[in-house]
């Protein structure tokens, strides 16, 4: 188990330094090339939406990312035994893969119906919205954590949110490894 | 890399090119910019994201508020875009329905015209 933290304040600017760090981090986990653009994505979309909450709810709170690779990484292996990393792990089904978990303090809403309806998020009729910053539901972030992560699960507390997505190491393709 | 715009005429068709990357933090500017073009008449729009490193659900509304804008006024705004990576997102949230992707400029122009 290697675990990285990032803490950011809820700002725009500090959601790429979350993707890049993100990226690198799966990287020197040994993540496939083909799945960095996944996880430079989902861990976007996890951290914009974060921050628009928290900008909203609580601007002076900061978001905290755990970057977990549950191998220990292909090049040491020497994390402590008992990391912070534990509380992040899934189940102990983490072996062997890459586990990025995004915790925010805003107070949660319904999590989301845009998974069940893939039209939900495009409302292109609807003449009300044409101030607004984009025509999309803030949930379509949401929907396409689920359809990038490998496992993703989105647990909405009243006091914050944690998203958990994971990929499994060293495939190509994250969806060869048959899970759960 | 930052998110860089310029935007020209050809045709009869505002071509926006967009380099860099397209997320929470620089999308107002894309959206900024759009707005100030439908504004000033210009509601045939075709957007180059043959430069474009990344894009998330943030860049994807402002095209989507785009769309709606030009299409207010019997409009049209299409894509350029080659790029699996960036086409991803496209098909994940079924927006490739929405919006007209071409392979180039010329493209893009031609279809409009011949519709």
């Amino acid at each position: 188990m290697a675990l990285v933290q990032l803490t950011i304040s809820a700002l725009p600017a500090h959601v790429r330094t979350a993707r890049l760090m993100a990226t690198a981090v799966a990287r020197r986990a040994g993540i496939a090339e083909s799945a960095l653009d996944e996880i430079r994505l989902a861990v976007g979309e996890a951290c914009s939406r974060a921050v628009e909450a928290h900008r909203v709810h609580c601007p002076s709170r900061p978001i905290q990312l755990d970057l977990v690779d549950s191998s220990g990484g292909p090049r040491g292996g020497d994390a402590p035994a008992d990391t912070p990393a534990d509380r992040a792990s899934h189940n102990g089904r983490a072996a062997q893969r890459f586990e990025v978990v995004v915790f925010d303090r805003a107070p949660a809403k319904e999590p989301t119906a845009a998974f069940d309806n893939p039209d939900a998020g495009v409302d292109l009729d609807a003449d009300t919205s044409l101030n607004g910053i984009s025509g999309l539901s803030p949930d379509v972030g949401l929907a396409v954590i689920v359809g990038l992560a490998d496992e993703v699960s989105i647990e909405p507390h009243e006091d914050g949110t944690v998203v958990r997505m994971s990929w499994p190491l060293g495939k190509a393709d994250p969806e060869a490894e048959s899970v759960g | 890399m930052d998110l860089k715009l310029d935007h020209h005429t050809q045709d009869d068709t505002e071509i926006v090119v967009v380099e860099g990357e397209i997320d929470v933090y620089t999308a107002p500017r894309l959206r900024e910019l759009l707005i100030d073009l439908v504004n000033k008449g210009n509601f045939h729009l075709v957007v180059n994201m043959e430069k474009v490193e990344f894009l998330d659900s943030t860049g994807l509304g402002v095209l989507v508020g785009g769309l709606k804008r030009v299409r207010a006024h019997d409009g049209t705004l299409d894509l350029v875009c080659t790029q699996e990576r960036i086409l991803k997102i496209f098909r994940i949230t079924g927006l490739t329905k929405v919006f007209g992707i071409y392979d180039s400029v010329q493209e893009a122009i031609d279809k409009r015209k011949s519709k």
